[in-house]
């Protein structure tokens, strides 16, 4: 397949030789539009968010109201700290012009006055090439006011994180915007109706928004056309763990997994056998080695697999791997990150991970495999926001589909009993 | 506490967001960069410049773990060892940083050369492993690409 959203252009980053490229060509043509055309368009494209949730993009565009008196804004999630996800990134390096022109071309459907691109406070040197390539936007007038001899005027902001999983999150990136520790809020109010500063909001994935100029310039029913019918489009892949060439393929939605890891991955190092796969990002539910047939990167088929696309960050593990050890250190992960307002993730957090440690450690102990289930069970919906789903998943798959792994390290004979026999 | 050019920064920033409490990331990334770390004094200063109460500026400055409320080492050695990394044989440049650094994880060497931490994962997975030196990535880490890094940061 042709690649659309990261080329292999040399110098794309810069504007001249994205627009040599017919760069902000779609952006033009969505100005010549009704902003309702171009909401039209995203929404009958089948466009579905890169972020994780694989929601609808178009019909998150039609939340927001039209008749207010607030200004609206649009929010850019480029928090990417999901782990096994590397894809923004790419974008910010390689094409950060097509995210631009996405979120300009948003921000026109939607009447935005502002967007802001919050990127995560460690990519402080991707975020310094997104500023290069806005401030290079502004001075050829596709960002600012009265854009391109229009009555259209925008702006785009970059805000830079500091280092907080939650952020990703969100609601929680709205307050971080805000100024203000990242706490999720509680939702209804939804962001559409009560966002930024109690405006309306919508918030879309780096990747989402990159897709947006490919379905204006081409039109919806081209772009609908590419991979998996009900998951359409072009999908950055992750692959990383134990496979001979991990990095970012941009591939058409539906693609096998099996194809992914053997085709463009390069199979796995010593020719091994795959224990087990994270299809979409630390948080989505792992999959078996030898359940992996069929499966394909779109969220119909992923979810029929008993799993989820994510953020499409593929993470491999082969035969040899301690899965005790990556459970143990996932739920380390979420511990870490739980922003504490809510009794049943912050609890439940630590509570996994001091269970899994004793697994890792092979002193597991009977009816801890159920505590662990009742724990992950307790957290999962009684949140805020999903990091608390987000932490329970990997537990609870891992439990269903690895049981044995766990009872292998259950110690049967209770230390001080051993001590004395030994005695 | 903050450069004139920093200042005129505040100043362009302020048309960009309606509130001045927004720009309280902003203003501490400003002030990290200028002096290494955030002291009481100045989250005082960041309080008094954006007229938000002192308690919210501490509650930022605690909440964000890449905001340093204490001086750190010249040299902050950030080693990811989340999963992909962990897969990739991150424990074993663990191990060997606490051992060249004669320091272990979350701690400062005494001549305040190095600081080691454990960081989640950076979005690296596909380099993995990794470390990074303040902004700068280091990717695809072997035992003599990390002596090399770690033999140059200390000629510097």
């Amino acid at each position: 397949m042709q690649k659309l959203i990261l080329p292999n252009i040399p110098g794309l980053h810069t504007i001249d030789v994205y627009e040599s490229q017919g760069g902000y060509k779609a952006f033009r043509k969505a100005l010549g539009m009704k902003p309702e055309e171009v909401t039209d368009e995203v929404k009958k494209s089948g466009l579905r968010g890169r972020g994780g949730a694989c929601f609808p993009t178009g019909l998150k565009w039609t939340f927001m109201p039209k008749q207010t008196t607030k200004p609206k804004y649009i929010c850019v999630n480029g928090d990417e700290s999901e782990p096994g996800t590397f894809k923004d990134r790419q974008i910010f390096e390689f094409n950060p012009h097509l995210l631009i022109e996405g979120t300009l071309i948003g921000a026109y459907a939607m009447g935005v006055t502002t967007s802001f691109i919050y990127v995560r406070g460690e990519y402080g040197k991707w975020i310094r090439l997104l500023e290069k390539a806005i401030a290079d936007a502004y001075a050829k007038g596709y960002i600012g006011t009265s854009i391109l001899g229009s009555t259209f005027s925008t702006n785009i902001v970059v805000h830079k994180g500091a280092g907080a999983y939650i952020c990703g999150e969100e609601s929680s990136l709205m307050n971080s915007i805000e100024g203000m520790r990242g706490y999720p809020r509680v939702r209804p109010p939804f962001p559409a109706q009560f966002g930024l500063w109690g405006c309306p909001t919508t918030i879309n994935n780096v990747e989402t928004m990159c897709n947006v100029p490919l379905i204006i310039d081409h039109g919806w029913e081209w772009y609908s056309k590419i991979g998996a019918p009900k998951h359409p489009g072009p999908i950055l892949v992750g692959i990383s763990g134990h496979v001979n060439k991990p990095g970012v393929y941009e591939l058409p939605t539906g693609v096998p997994l099996l194809e992914i890891i053997y085709k463009h991955a390069g199979g796995v190092p010593g020719d091994k056998k795959i224990k087990a796969v994270i299809p979409g990002g630390s948080s989505t539910m792992i999959m078996r080695g030898d359940q992996l047939e069929g499966a394909c990167m779109d969220a119909e088929s992923l979810k029929a697999a008993g799993s989820s696309v994510g953020t499409a960050g593929l993470i491999v593990m082969d035969e040899d791997t301690d899965l005790m050890k990556v459970i143990a250190r996932i739920s380390m992960f979420y511990y870490h990150e739980s922003c504490g307002q809510c009794t049943p993730c912050r609890e439940g957090t630590g509570w996994l991970w001091k269970i899994l440690k004793r697994f890792e450690k092979g002193e597991g102990r009977a009816g801890d495999v159920d505590l662990l289930m009742d724990i992950a069970n307790n957290i999962e919906g009684n949140t805020i926001c999903a990091l608390g789903d987000a932490a329970a998943w990997p537990v609870q798959s891992m439990i269903r589909r690895f049981r044995d792994e766990f009872e292998k390290r259950v110690k049967t004979v209770p230390p001080r009993m051993e001590q004395e026999a030994a005695a | 506490m903050l450069s004139e050019k920093n200042l005129h920064k505040i100043e362009e920033l302020k048309k960009s967001y309606p509130t001045s409490q927004a720009l309280v990331l902003p203003v501490l990334w400003m002030i990290q960069e200028e002096h290494g770390y955030i002291s009481e004094e100045s989250m005082k200063y960041s309080a008094q410049l954006l007229d938000v109460p002192f308690g919210h500026v501490l509650g930022v400055v605690t909440f964000y773990t890449m905001f340093h409320s204490k001086p750190i080492g010249k040299n902050h050695i950030e080693v990811c060892t989340n999963v992909s990394c962990m897969l990739r044989g991150s424990e074993k440049i663990v191990e060997l940083l606490e051992k060249r650094l004669g320091i272990g994880l979350g701690e400062t060497s005494k001549d305040k050369k190095w600081t080691l931490s454990e960081v989640e994962c950076m979005g690296s997975c596909g380099t993995a492993p990794m470390l990074a030196v303040g902004e700068e990535y280091h990717e695809n880490l072997t035992p003599e690409k990390l002596e090399k890094i770690l033999s140059d940061l200390e000629l510097k």
